[in-house]
């Protein structure tokens, strides 16, 4: 079933018309990948999934984005709430300057839960999993900045798991980690994928490849071919995908 | 040739330093050798010009002291709601408006504030509180807060426009509100900035002049009711200056020692606000 | 629990909102009323009058031409001083501790109230150089309480010069001097320029370090030396505003109309000259 649908979106920056009518259905507990060159629109595409383009000046958008069924940008959806089940998680680690427990219980806070005992579970759970509680279960109270950056992107992802989202959307989540780090998140995003649905943005088509169910082709604003990840990779319909995936632009 | 004259020239600002606190200092000395620095700290009355001389420093201390809380009363809380409205809520159109009225507003001389405070904010406060003395603590330091306000808007401003917007925007994505971004991200990340600003803004009230000059009066006595007139001790040093002061007179002197005790105290501000700044400076 | 908070975040939003306008309102206000108390008594004999006991017959122009003769000698010195030392500090000095030092230590006089700079000039210009309370003297003084503005100012035009410039004239076989002289200076001017009109728009101001080094506040002679007596702007505004008669505040109000003037045309001149030249590299 699927839990986002875009029908004929657009979006322009001013003058600027960034997508061009995206028709998109995304299933639950899966991991969608969206690819493509940087500039193609993919990154503001996540970013209408979860209305942070709201923060940006003179961005217009029509269509309908539909989460679990309801057009969230409709007048009178709480983006507070919506945020909350769609959590986000960016491509610079951004842990605020906290320690890692007050990084954690920042959103469950924020929504209204302030007992102490809760709290603290909120933190393990989120941290585990995150994979990230045997690293730090104790240095809880100290700043977050002293973490690496692979483990400051597992606490942004603990972190946003912490609101308890049923939707995850990633930025370019390992585009400023190292292949380490980087392959522990991927390991990562195959267990959580059982409790969340996952959409990804990359510029690194093997890691699509290697971790996604179905993939998104971007090209300038417009989605040019969208199918199962095995598909996309080994049998491209689009002349425009393949040219992409096999490396000759972008 | 050059360097040498171009060294000179900046040595002038070591120069102006060293001027300050040498002849601050030897006419301080000259002050203590005829007032006991007992005296100085501990009477509560300072009245150099009358035939009864007392040199308690306690009153002009109070009356400073009076007029910086209250200042800082009207800049701090103002200062800053200003500051996070330009920062995190202000469109970029009414930002273009706000900031060049901010510069003129810190622009104005303290003497148009001095003008403002007897002529405008005095009549003001008499006319809702009646027993309100023409010369008040009250009305100086209001406008003294005015006159700081822009300070600790463009400092704390800055402050908050130097924390990335990825921090806010991984509050926004968590569900906060704009409001909950700026009190619980973005003030919190700015704090040592904001802070210093305050006590930047402490520092420069403290030295201020002409407002309290002109509109808090010349009486130096120990109240805390900012309905009465209070004397400053930069208020006392213009005061002095405008008679005939007799170099080597104990007025002269009393003109150094209380110039001696602002230096001393603003100078302590500044060096915290700086330290606060660079031994808090954020890492992000 | 999210409508009390989206009330809040509504009602924050209003408050910080009204904050922003007290300010805004403020200056107004001061405005308003200042232009409401002092147009009447502005007149072309306000400009050219001496003060009198007379407040109908009072004027300032012994003020004004105070104010010029100050400001006048106080820019040469201030702008010599300040470029030298920003010029130094950019490009001849080492990054040693007395670098820091005299970094620190401007910014430190930035910080230090201008009536401490009128002790400072009382002392040592008045009574020690035996100056008395001349132009001269509150010049010396005017122009020590600018430098730390004019240097910082100075010192970021040097900055924004860029490298390749030099480096250009550097390959053209230019001395150090030829490069500072014919390159960055020429290049800087425009900014240093107008570090220096918005310090002396701070100058002309200033009220309280004149009146400790001792500048008069009743002048009824023009002043025609460096080392004649005199009064500035804002202490013959001082003096008006002293007065417990209604007319004299009314003059006061005009002198600061007078005051206002002069300063909107310096910031005005300033702003023109940064928007002129601004983005050339």
């Amino acid at each position: 079933m699927s839990i986002i649908e875009t029908r004929n979106l657009n979006l322009y920056y001013g003058q600027h018309h960034a997508l061009l009518d995206i028709n998109v259905d995304i299933e639950e507990n899966s991991i969608t990948a969206f690819i493509g060159p940087s500039g193609c629109g993919k990154s503001t595409f996540l970013r209408t999934l979860n209305r942070m383009n709201d923060m940006i000046p003179n961005v217009k958008i029509t269509g309908t984005v539909k989460v679990a069924g309801e057009d969230i940008y409709q007048s009178g959806v709480d983006v507070e709430i919506l945020r909350k089940r769609v959590g986000m998680v960016f491509q610079q680690p951004n842990p605020f300057p906290k320690s890692i427990y007050d990084n954690i219980t920042f959103g469950p806070k924020l929504h209204g839960v302030t007992n102490r005992h809760e709290l603290d579970e909120i933190v393990e759970k989120s941290l585990k999993a995150a994979a990230l509680w045997d690293e730090v279960k104790d240095v809880l109270k100290k700043p977050a900045y002293g973490l690496s950056g692979g483990q400051q992107q597992r606490l942004c992802i603990a972190r946003a798991l912490a609101v308890n989202p049923q939707i995850l959307l990633m930025d370019e989540p390992t585009s400023a980690l190292d292949p380490i780090s980087t392959a522990k998140i991927e390991e990562l995003l195959d267990e959580l994928k059982e409790t969340y649905t996952i959409v990804i943005v990359t510029h690194n088509m093997q890691q699509a490849a290697r971790i996604s169910d179905k993939t998104a082709f971007f090209l300038n604003g417009e989605l040019v071919e969208y199918d199962a990840t095995p598909v996309i990779f080994q049998n491209p319909s689009d002349k425009r995908t393949e040219d992409y995936i096999t490396g000759r632009f972008g | 040739m050059v360097p040498g004259v171009l060294f000179s020239s900046s040595l002038i600002t070591v120069l102006t330093t060293v001027g300050i606190v040498l002849v601050l200092l030897t006419e301080t000395v000259a002050f203590f050798g005829e007032v006991s620095i007992i005296e100085f700290i501990t009477s509560d009355r300072w009245t150099p010009q009358f035939a009864d001389k007392h040199f308690g420093i306690l009153p002009l201390l109070v009356g400073t002291m009076m007029i910086t809380v209250i200042a800082s009363l009207v800049a701090l809380p103002i200062g800053l709601a200003t500051a996070i409205y330009l920062s995190e809520y202000a469109p970029e159109r009414v930002r273009k408006v706000v900031k060049p009225i901010l510069e003129v507003l810190a622009g104005v001389p303290t003497i148009v504030y001095g003008y403002f405070a007897l002529t405008f904010v005095t009549p003001l406060i008499r006319s809702l509180i009646p027993e309100t003395s023409i010369y008040n603590a009250l009305s100086a330091s209001i406008v003294v807060g005015i006159m700081i306000l822009p300070m600790v808007a463009s400092l704390s401003e800055d402050a908050m426009l130097a924390v990335p917007r990825k921090l806010r925007d991984g509050a926004f994505a968590l569900g906060a509100t704009r409001f909950e971004v700026a009190l619980k991200v973005v003030v919190p990340a700015a704090l040592s900035g904001i802070i210093a600003s305050f006590v930047l803004a402490l520092s420069r009230a403290i030295g201020e002049t002409m407002i309290v000059t002109i509109a808090a009066g010349a009486l130096a006595q120990v109240t805390f009711n900012p309905l009465e007139s209070v004397q400053t001790m930069t208020a006392f040093i213009v005061n002095i200056s405008l008679g005939d002061v007799e170099p080597g007179s104990i007025e002269s002197k009393s003109i150094f020692a209380v110039g001696m005790t602002l230096f001393v105290l603003t100078l302590t501000l500044n060096l915290i606000a700086q330290f606060i700044s660079r031994r808090y400076k954020e890492e992000y | 629990m999210t409508k009390l908070r989206k009330i809040k975040d509504v009602f924050f939003k209003w408050l910080f909102f009204a904050a922003t306008a007290f300010g805004m309102l403020s200056l107004v206000v001061l405005v308003v009323d200042i232009l409401y108390q002092g147009l009447p008594r502005l007149s072309w004999e306000f400009i050219t009058n001496f003060p009198s006991f007379n407040p109908d017959k009072a004027g300032i122009k012994a003020a004004i031409l105070g104010s010029v003769w100050v400001i006048g000698l106080t820019a040469p010195m201030a702008l010599f001083l300040g470029v030298a030392t920003a010029l130094y500090l950019e490009e001849y000095a080492k990054k040693n501790w007395f670098t820091r030092l005299i970094q620190t230590n401007i910014s430190n006089l930035a910080g230090v109230p201008s009536i401490i700079y009128g002790i400072l000039g009382l002392a040592l210009f008045v009574r020690a150089m035996k100056l008395g309370p001349s132009i001269l003297a509150g010049a010396f003084t005017m122009a020590l309480l600018v430098l730390p503005i004019v240097v910082v100012a100075a010192q970021e035009a040097i900055r924004a010069v860029p490298q390749t410039l030099r480096h250009g004239a550097y390959a053209l076989g230019a001395s150090k001097w030829q490069t500072i002289r014919g390159i960055v200076l020429p290049s800087a001017a425009p900014g240093i320029l107008t570090g220096m009109i918005l310090s002396l728009s701070r100058a002309i101001g200033e009220t309280a370090p004149l009146v400790v080094v001792g500048a008069f506040v009743f002048v009824r002679f023009a002043p025609t030396d460096p080392l004649d007596k005199f009064t500035v702007l804002p202490i013959q505004i001082y003096s008006w505003v002293s007065q417990p008669k209604a007319a004299f505040h009314e003059l006061a109000a005009s002198g600061i109309i007078v005051l206002l003037i002069v300063l909107l045309l310096m910031n005005a001149t300033a702003v023109l000259l940064r928007n002129k030249y601004q983005k050339r590299f």
